[in-house]
Protein backbone atom coordinates (compact mmCIF):
# COMPACT_ATOMS: atom_id res chain seq x y z
CA UNK A 1 0.00 0.00 0.00
CA UNK A 2 1.82 3.24 -1.06
CA UNK A 3 1.90 6.14 1.47
CA UNK A 4 0.50 9.11 0.14
CA UNK A 5 0.42 13.19 1.60
CA UNK A 6 -1.42 16.14 1.14
CA UNK A 7 0.54 18.75 -0.42
CA UNK A 8 -0.02 22.27 -1.53
CA UNK A 9 2.50 23.77 -4.57
CA UNK A 10 2.98 27.33 -6.51
CA UNK A 11 3.73 26.04 -10.19
CA UNK A 12 4.25 29.24 -12.42
CA UNK A 13 2.64 31.28 -10.31
CA UNK A 14 -0.60 28.83 -10.07
CA UNK A 15 -1.44 27.02 -6.52
CA UNK A 16 -2.50 23.69 -7.18
CA UNK A 17 -3.66 20.88 -3.91
CA UNK A 18 -3.09 17.53 -4.86
CA UNK A 19 -2.36 14.11 -2.96
CA UNK A 20 0.80 12.30 -3.80
CA UNK A 21 2.58 9.22 -2.89
CA UNK A 22 5.34 9.86 -1.10
CA UNK A 23 7.88 8.11 -3.47
CA UNK A 24 6.83 9.81 -6.39
CA UNK A 25 9.21 12.41 -8.05
CA UNK A 26 8.29 15.81 -8.23
CA UNK A 27 9.52 15.49 -12.19
CA UNK A 28 7.00 12.79 -11.99
CA UNK A 29 4.43 14.52 -9.62
CA UNK A 30 4.80 17.29 -12.53
CA UNK A 31 4.42 15.29 -15.53
CA UNK A 32 1.65 13.49 -14.33
CA UNK A 33 -0.11 15.01 -12.10
CA UNK A 34 -0.36 18.27 -13.31
CA UNK A 35 0.01 17.65 -16.95
CA UNK A 36 3.35 19.84 -17.24
CA UNK A 37 5.05 17.96 -19.58
CA UNK A 38 7.71 20.54 -20.37
CA UNK A 39 10.15 19.45 -17.71
CA UNK A 40 11.72 16.16 -19.01
CA UNK A 41 13.20 13.18 -18.01
CA UNK A 42 16.38 11.43 -19.37
CA UNK A 43 18.79 9.98 -16.78
CA UNK A 44 16.44 10.27 -13.84
CA UNK A 45 19.73 9.97 -11.72
CA UNK A 46 20.79 13.48 -11.82
CA UNK A 47 23.35 13.66 -14.54
CA UNK A 48 21.69 14.94 -17.78
CA UNK A 49 19.96 18.15 -16.26
CA UNK A 50 17.03 17.58 -18.84
CA UNK A 51 14.80 17.65 -15.50
CA UNK A 52 16.00 21.15 -14.03
CA UNK A 53 13.24 23.32 -12.70
CA UNK A 54 13.58 26.24 -10.39
CA UNK A 55 12.62 25.45 -6.89
CA UNK A 56 12.18 28.75 -5.09
CA UNK A 57 14.15 30.72 -7.62
CA UNK A 58 16.94 28.10 -7.83
CA UNK A 59 17.69 25.10 -9.97
CA UNK A 60 17.44 22.22 -9.12
CA UNK A 61 16.96 18.57 -10.46
CA UNK A 62 13.24 17.62 -10.44
CA UNK A 63 14.07 14.03 -10.57
CA UNK A 64 16.11 14.20 -7.30
CA UNK A 65 13.32 15.49 -5.11
CA UNK A 66 10.35 14.06 -3.86
CA UNK A 67 7.21 15.73 -4.56
CA UNK A 68 5.93 15.60 -1.35
CA UNK A 69 9.12 18.00 -0.32
CA UNK A 70 7.70 20.55 -2.60
CA UNK A 71 4.49 21.22 -0.01
CA UNK A 72 4.69 24.96 0.38
CA UNK A 73 7.36 25.56 -2.15
CA UNK A 74 7.06 27.72 -5.56
CA UNK A 75 8.46 26.23 -8.60
CA UNK A 76 8.51 27.56 -11.82
CA UNK A 77 9.02 24.99 -14.87
CA UNK A 78 9.96 25.68 -18.81
CA UNK A 79 6.00 26.19 -18.97
CA UNK A 80 6.58 28.97 -16.60
CA UNK A 81 9.17 31.24 -18.55
CA UNK A 82 7.07 33.07 -21.36
CA UNK A 83 4.94 35.43 -19.63
CA UNK A 84 1.97 34.56 -21.81
CA UNK A 85 0.91 32.40 -24.54
CA UNK A 86 1.67 34.15 -27.17
CA UNK A 87 4.97 36.15 -26.80
CA UNK A 88 8.36 34.40 -26.13
CA UNK A 89 10.67 35.33 -23.47
CA UNK A 90 14.09 37.01 -24.99
CA UNK A 91 15.95 33.70 -23.72
CA UNK A 92 13.64 31.38 -26.02
CA UNK A 93 13.46 34.22 -28.77
CA UNK A 94 17.19 34.26 -28.75
CA UNK A 95 17.08 29.85 -28.69
CA UNK A 96 14.94 29.82 -31.57
CA UNK A 97 16.81 32.39 -33.57
CA UNK A 98 20.18 31.26 -33.10
CA UNK A 99 19.03 27.51 -33.85
CA UNK A 100 19.81 27.14 -30.03
CA UNK A 101 18.14 23.41 -30.22
CA UNK A 102 17.62 20.46 -32.39
CA UNK A 103 15.55 17.97 -31.23
CA UNK A 104 14.89 19.84 -27.85
CA UNK A 105 14.99 17.66 -25.19
CA UNK A 106 17.57 18.76 -23.59
CA UNK A 107 16.28 22.48 -23.90
CA UNK A 108 13.48 22.83 -21.16
CA UNK A 109 16.20 22.10 -18.37
CA UNK A 110 19.00 24.26 -20.33
CA UNK A 111 16.42 27.22 -20.33
CA UNK A 112 15.65 27.02 -16.83
CA UNK A 113 19.28 26.68 -15.86
CA UNK A 114 19.92 29.71 -18.17
CA UNK A 115 17.13 31.58 -15.88
CA UNK A 116 18.87 31.26 -12.98
CA UNK A 117 22.38 31.86 -14.23
CA UNK A 118 21.43 34.94 -16.55
CA UNK A 119 19.92 36.74 -13.12
CA UNK A 120 22.63 36.22 -10.95
CA UNK A 121 24.68 37.32 -13.77
CA UNK A 122 23.53 39.76 -16.38
CA UNK A 123 26.86 39.99 -18.64
CA UNK A 124 28.12 36.22 -18.11
CA UNK A 125 31.63 35.27 -20.24
CA UNK A 126 31.04 32.58 -22.41
CA UNK A 127 33.41 30.63 -20.22
CA UNK A 128 30.57 31.35 -17.67
CA UNK A 129 27.89 29.86 -19.43
CA UNK A 130 29.93 26.94 -20.36
CA UNK A 131 30.25 26.43 -17.05
CA UNK A 132 26.94 27.80 -16.04
CA UNK A 133 25.54 24.57 -18.46
CA UNK A 134 27.80 22.00 -18.07
CA UNK A 135 25.45 20.15 -15.98
CA UNK A 136 22.91 19.85 -19.06
CA UNK A 137 23.88 16.97 -22.11
CA UNK A 138 23.08 18.00 -25.09
CA UNK A 139 23.20 14.63 -27.41
CA UNK A 140 22.51 16.70 -30.74
CA UNK A 141 26.12 18.50 -29.88
CA UNK A 142 24.60 21.95 -30.14
CA UNK A 143 26.82 23.32 -27.37
CA UNK A 144 27.78 26.14 -29.89
CA UNK A 145 24.33 27.70 -30.71
CA UNK A 146 23.18 27.39 -26.72
CA UNK A 147 26.28 29.25 -26.24
CA UNK A 148 26.17 31.77 -28.54
CA UNK A 149 22.06 32.09 -27.55
CA UNK A 150 22.47 32.34 -24.17
CA UNK A 151 25.05 35.19 -24.57
CA UNK A 152 23.03 36.91 -27.07
CA UNK A 153 20.27 36.70 -24.83
CA UNK A 154 22.02 38.09 -22.00
CA UNK A 155 22.61 41.23 -23.98
CA UNK A 156 18.97 41.78 -24.82
CA UNK A 157 17.35 41.67 -21.73
CA UNK A 158 20.29 43.83 -20.27
CA UNK A 159 18.63 45.93 -22.82
CA UNK A 160 20.06 48.99 -25.07
CA UNK B 1 13.76 4.04 -12.35
CA UNK B 2 11.73 4.89 -9.77
CA UNK B 3 12.29 4.91 -5.89
CA UNK B 4 10.40 1.44 -3.85
CA UNK B 5 7.83 1.64 -1.45
CA UNK B 6 9.26 3.67 1.86
CA UNK B 7 7.17 5.47 5.24
CA UNK B 8 8.24 9.42 4.71
CA UNK B 9 8.79 11.39 7.73
CA UNK B 10 9.78 15.09 7.95
CA UNK B 11 10.35 15.48 11.22
CA UNK B 12 10.95 19.45 12.65
CA UNK B 13 13.80 19.19 15.08
CA UNK B 14 17.09 17.17 15.56
CA UNK B 15 15.47 15.41 19.12
CA UNK B 16 12.54 14.07 16.77
CA UNK B 17 15.19 12.74 14.48
CA UNK B 18 17.06 10.80 16.87
CA UNK B 19 13.60 9.46 18.18
CA UNK B 20 12.90 8.17 14.88
CA UNK B 21 16.75 6.63 14.31
CA UNK B 22 16.22 5.06 17.73
CA UNK B 23 12.77 3.93 17.23
CA UNK B 24 12.60 2.77 13.29
CA UNK B 25 14.54 0.18 11.41
CA UNK B 26 16.03 0.57 8.14
CA UNK B 27 16.02 3.79 7.88
CA UNK B 28 18.00 6.33 5.84
CA UNK B 29 18.31 10.11 6.57
CA UNK B 30 17.68 12.16 3.26
CA UNK B 31 19.95 15.87 3.08
CA UNK B 32 20.01 17.35 -0.40
CA UNK B 33 19.21 14.10 -2.05
CA UNK B 34 22.13 14.10 -4.91
CA UNK B 35 22.88 11.10 -3.83
CA UNK B 36 20.55 9.47 -2.13
CA UNK B 37 17.81 10.00 -4.49
CA UNK B 38 19.49 8.41 -7.50
CA UNK B 39 20.09 5.47 -5.16
CA UNK B 40 16.28 5.32 -4.64
CA UNK B 41 15.78 5.86 -7.99
CA UNK B 42 18.15 2.91 -9.29
CA UNK B 43 17.13 1.03 -6.04
CA UNK B 44 20.43 0.45 -5.20
CA UNK B 45 18.87 1.34 -1.30
CA UNK B 46 15.60 -0.24 0.15
CA UNK B 47 14.90 1.21 2.84
CA UNK B 48 11.46 0.69 5.35
CA UNK B 49 11.92 4.74 5.73
CA UNK B 50 13.07 8.18 4.47
CA UNK B 51 13.23 10.75 7.25
CA UNK B 52 13.93 14.26 5.53
CA UNK B 53 15.89 16.61 7.15
CA UNK B 54 15.11 19.58 5.24
CA UNK B 55 12.61 20.87 7.10
CA UNK B 56 14.56 20.33 10.81
CA UNK B 57 15.05 23.85 12.26
CA UNK B 58 18.60 24.93 12.99
CA UNK B 59 20.70 22.92 10.88
CA UNK B 60 21.56 25.46 8.03
CA UNK B 61 24.29 27.61 9.22
CA UNK B 62 28.12 29.15 8.25
CA UNK B 63 29.82 30.90 11.36
CA UNK B 64 32.99 31.76 12.72
CA UNK B 65 34.21 30.98 16.23
CA UNK B 66 37.64 30.37 17.73
CA UNK B 67 39.81 30.36 14.78
CA UNK B 68 37.32 27.96 13.00
CA UNK B 69 34.60 27.79 11.07
CA UNK B 70 31.40 26.14 12.04
CA UNK B 71 28.79 24.80 9.55
CA UNK B 72 25.69 23.08 9.80
CA UNK B 73 24.65 20.30 8.33
CA UNK B 74 21.91 21.15 6.12
CA UNK B 75 23.72 24.28 4.85
CA UNK B 76 23.30 23.96 1.22
CA UNK B 77 26.92 23.48 -1.00
CA UNK B 78 25.72 26.65 -3.14
CA UNK B 79 25.92 28.60 0.23
CA UNK B 80 29.28 27.79 1.04
CA UNK B 81 30.11 28.48 -2.28
CA UNK B 82 28.81 32.18 -1.90
CA UNK B 83 29.62 32.48 1.82
CA UNK B 84 32.35 35.66 1.93
CA UNK B 85 32.88 33.72 5.23
CA UNK B 86 34.38 30.74 4.21
CA UNK B 87 36.38 32.64 0.96
CA UNK B 88 38.01 34.80 3.59
CA UNK B 89 38.67 32.53 6.17
CA UNK B 90 38.34 28.98 4.13
CA UNK B 91 39.91 29.63 0.74
CA UNK B 92 40.72 25.68 0.60
CA UNK B 93 36.79 25.25 1.12
CA UNK B 94 35.57 27.71 -1.55
CA UNK B 95 38.08 26.62 -4.52
CA UNK B 96 36.55 23.32 -3.74
CA UNK B 97 33.12 23.50 -3.37
CA UNK B 98 33.40 24.81 -6.57
CA UNK B 99 34.24 22.00 -8.53
CA UNK B 100 31.46 20.05 -6.37
CA UNK B 101 28.90 19.19 -9.16
CA UNK B 102 27.12 21.32 -10.88
CA UNK B 103 24.96 24.69 -10.24
CA UNK B 104 21.88 22.72 -9.88
CA UNK B 105 23.36 19.95 -7.64
CA UNK B 106 24.99 22.39 -5.47
CA UNK B 107 21.66 24.43 -4.87
CA UNK B 108 20.22 20.84 -2.57
CA UNK B 109 23.48 19.06 -1.65
CA UNK B 110 24.84 20.00 1.44
CA UNK B 111 27.73 19.71 3.78
CA UNK B 112 26.41 17.12 5.90
CA UNK B 113 25.14 14.73 2.89
CA UNK B 114 28.56 14.85 1.35
CA UNK B 115 29.96 14.13 4.34
CA UNK B 116 28.00 11.31 5.22
CA UNK B 117 27.72 9.96 1.86
CA UNK B 118 31.74 9.60 2.07
CA UNK B 119 32.49 9.05 -1.96
CA UNK B 120 36.53 8.32 -2.14
CA UNK B 121 37.12 11.69 -4.24
CA UNK B 122 34.13 13.82 -3.15
CA UNK B 123 35.61 17.27 -2.64
CA UNK B 124 34.39 18.26 0.90
CA UNK B 125 35.35 15.18 2.21
CA UNK B 126 38.84 15.91 1.24
CA UNK B 127 38.74 19.53 2.43
CA UNK B 128 37.29 18.30 6.03
CA UNK B 129 40.59 15.87 6.00
CA UNK B 130 42.68 18.48 5.04
CA UNK B 131 41.83 21.04 7.70
CA UNK B 132 41.59 18.20 10.92
CA UNK B 133 37.31 19.03 10.95
CA UNK B 134 35.46 17.80 13.93
CA UNK B 135 32.07 16.64 13.38
CA UNK B 136 29.37 17.13 15.45
CA UNK B 137 26.94 14.11 15.96
CA UNK B 138 23.85 13.80 18.07
CA UNK B 139 22.17 10.55 19.44
CA UNK B 140 20.12 9.25 21.93
CA UNK B 141 23.15 9.24 24.06
CA UNK B 142 23.68 13.42 23.50
CA UNK B 143 25.79 15.12 21.02
CA UNK B 144 29.77 14.11 20.68
CA UNK B 145 32.74 15.48 18.22
CA UNK B 146 34.58 13.23 16.06
CA UNK B 147 37.83 13.99 14.91
CA UNK B 148 37.64 13.82 10.81
CA UNK B 149 40.71 11.22 11.01
CA UNK B 150 38.34 8.77 13.23
CA UNK B 151 35.18 9.58 10.69
CA UNK B 152 36.07 7.38 7.64
CA UNK B 153 35.55 3.54 8.91
CA UNK B 154 35.84 2.11 5.34
CA UNK B 155 34.71 2.51 1.92
CA UNK B 156 31.28 4.64 2.20
CA UNK B 157 31.12 4.00 5.86
CA UNK B 158 31.27 6.28 8.84
CA UNK B 159 31.72 5.71 12.78
CA UNK B 160 28.56 7.51 13.00
CA UNK B 161 26.07 4.91 15.29
CA UNK B 162 22.63 4.23 13.81
CA UNK B 163 21.06 6.75 15.47
CA UNK B 164 22.80 9.04 15.29
CA UNK B 165 22.36 11.90 12.70
CA UNK B 166 25.49 15.04 11.79
CA UNK B 167 24.79 18.47 12.51
CA UNK B 168 27.78 20.04 11.35
CA UNK B 169 31.29 20.43 11.15
CA UNK B 170 34.31 22.48 12.37
CA UNK B 171 37.00 23.23 10.02
CA UNK B 172 39.88 25.08 12.44
CA UNK B 173 40.98 28.05 9.60
CA UNK B 174 44.43 28.49 8.80
CA UNK B 175 45.99 32.12 9.61
CA UNK B 176 44.90 34.94 6.97
CA UNK B 177 47.67 34.77 4.10
CA UNK B 178 48.43 30.85 4.23
CA UNK B 179 48.98 29.70 0.48
CA UNK B 180 46.11 27.04 -0.88
CA UNK B 181 45.39 24.92 -3.98
CA UNK B 182 42.40 22.56 -4.13
CA UNK B 183 43.44 20.27 -8.24
CA UNK B 184 41.66 17.83 -8.93
CA UNK B 185 41.14 15.82 -12.79
CA UNK B 186 37.82 14.75 -13.57
CA UNK B 187 37.08 13.49 -16.97
CA UNK B 188 34.41 15.99 -16.94
CA UNK B 189 33.40 19.14 -15.52
CA UNK B 190 31.87 18.59 -12.64
CA UNK B 191 32.45 14.25 -12.29
CA UNK B 192 33.24 13.26 -8.96
CA UNK B 193 37.37 13.71 -9.42
CA UNK B 194 38.97 10.36 -9.98
CA UNK B 195 42.01 11.95 -7.90
CA UNK B 196 42.56 15.40 -6.26
CA UNK B 197 45.05 17.38 -4.43
CA UNK B 198 44.26 19.93 -1.67
CA UNK B 199 47.30 21.84 -0.50
CA UNK B 200 48.02 24.26 2.78
CA UNK B 201 51.28 25.56 3.34
CA UNK B 202 52.64 28.56 5.54
CA UNK B 203 56.20 29.91 5.22
CA UNK B 204 58.73 32.31 7.61
CA UNK B 205 60.36 35.50 6.53
CA UNK B 206 63.02 33.86 4.62
CA UNK B 207 60.48 31.99 2.25
CA UNK B 208 61.14 28.81 4.27
CA UNK B 209 58.23 26.60 4.64
CA UNK B 210 57.02 26.16 8.27
CA UNK B 211 53.90 23.92 7.80
CA UNK B 212 52.22 22.12 5.29
CA UNK B 213 49.24 19.72 4.53
CA UNK B 214 48.90 17.86 1.61
CA UNK B 215 45.58 15.91 1.06
CA UNK B 216 44.75 13.33 -1.53
CA UNK B 217 41.38 12.22 -2.50
CA UNK B 218 40.49 9.42 -4.89
CA UNK B 219 43.41 7.19 -4.01
CA UNK B 220 41.75 4.78 -1.34
CA UNK B 221 38.02 4.71 0.62
CA UNK B 222 38.97 7.78 2.33
CA UNK B 223 41.37 10.77 1.45
CA UNK B 224 45.17 9.97 2.64
CA UNK B 225 47.61 12.73 4.06
CA UNK B 226 50.79 12.62 2.45
CA UNK B 227 52.19 12.87 5.82
CA UNK B 228 56.14 12.16 4.16
CA UNK B 229 55.36 14.77 1.90
CA UNK B 230 54.42 17.23 4.38
CA UNK B 231 57.21 16.46 6.74
CA UNK B 232 59.81 16.82 3.87
CA UNK B 233 58.65 20.16 3.00
CA UNK B 234 59.37 21.99 5.97
CA UNK B 235 62.22 24.35 5.95
CA UNK B 236 62.26 24.13 1.88
CA UNK B 237 61.78 26.62 -0.51
CA UNK B 238 58.93 25.81 -2.52
CA UNK B 239 61.03 25.36 -6.07
CA UNK B 240 59.53 23.49 -8.98
CA UNK B 241 62.61 21.46 -9.34
CA UNK B 242 62.60 20.44 -5.26
CA UNK B 243 59.21 19.68 -5.39
CA UNK B 244 59.54 17.06 -7.96
CA UNK B 245 61.70 15.52 -6.23
CA UNK B 246 59.82 15.49 -2.85
CA UNK B 247 56.93 14.62 -4.70
CA UNK B 248 57.92 11.40 -6.65
CA UNK B 249 57.33 9.41 -3.66
CA UNK B 250 53.81 9.85 -4.20
CA UNK B 251 54.17 7.10 -7.00
CA UNK B 252 54.01 4.43 -4.52
CA UNK B 253 51.03 5.29 -2.31
CA UNK B 254 48.23 2.38 -2.02
CA UNK B 255 45.31 2.91 -5.04
CA UNK B 256 42.37 1.56 -6.23
CA UNK B 257 42.12 0.09 -9.09
CA UNK B 258 39.06 0.32 -10.78
CA UNK B 259 36.73 0.93 -14.06
CA UNK B 260 37.68 5.07 -13.84
CA UNK B 261 41.16 4.41 -13.84
CA UNK B 262 44.22 2.26 -12.86
CA UNK B 263 46.28 2.42 -9.63
CA UNK B 264 49.69 3.42 -11.65
CA UNK B 265 47.14 6.29 -13.33
CA UNK B 266 45.83 7.47 -9.83
CA UNK B 267 49.32 7.46 -8.69
CA UNK B 268 50.73 9.40 -11.55
CA UNK B 269 47.66 12.10 -10.49
CA UNK B 270 48.79 11.90 -6.92
CA UNK B 271 52.58 12.87 -8.26
CA UNK B 272 51.87 15.38 -10.48
CA UNK B 273 48.83 17.16 -8.83
CA UNK B 274 50.76 17.21 -5.59
CA UNK B 275 53.00 19.58 -7.35
CA UNK B 276 50.77 21.43 -9.14
CA UNK B 277 48.67 22.30 -6.07
CA UNK B 278 51.95 22.72 -4.34
CA UNK B 279 53.03 25.29 -6.60
CA UNK B 280 49.53 26.86 -6.92
CA UNK B 281 49.44 27.45 -3.20
CA UNK B 282 52.87 28.94 -2.85
CA UNK B 283 52.22 31.52 -5.19
CA UNK B 284 48.71 32.41 -3.36
CA UNK B 285 51.21 32.66 -0.10
CA UNK B 286 50.21 36.52 1.05
CA UNK B 287 47.17 37.04 -0.85
CA UNK B 288 43.93 38.27 1.23
CA UNK B 289 46.32 39.68 3.91
CA UNK B 290 45.73 43.36 5.04
CA UNK B 291 48.23 45.82 3.89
Amino acid sequence: MSETRNIAVTVNGKRHEATVPVRVTLADFLRHQLGLTGTHLGCEHGVCGACTILFDGYSARSCLMLAVQADGHEIMTVEGIATDADTLHPLQQAFHEHHGLQCGFCTPGILTTLIELLRDNPDPTEEDIRIGISGNLCRCTGYKNIVIAALDAAKRMRGP
Amino acid sequence: MKPPLFSYHDPRSTADVVGLLTSLDNAKLLAGGQSLMPMLNMRYVLPDHVIDLNRVEGLSHIRESGGALDIGAMTRQRDIEFSDLVRERCPLMHEAVRQVGHRQTRNRGTLGGSLCHLDPSAELVSVAAALDAKISVTGKNGARSIDFAAFPVGYMSSSIALDELVTGATFPCWPTGHGYAFVEFARRHGDFAIVSAAALIEVDNNGKVTRASLTLGGMGPAPVQAGEVERALIGEIIEEQRLREICEPLRKLDAIDDIHAPASYRQQLATVLSRRALVKAHERIGAGRRP
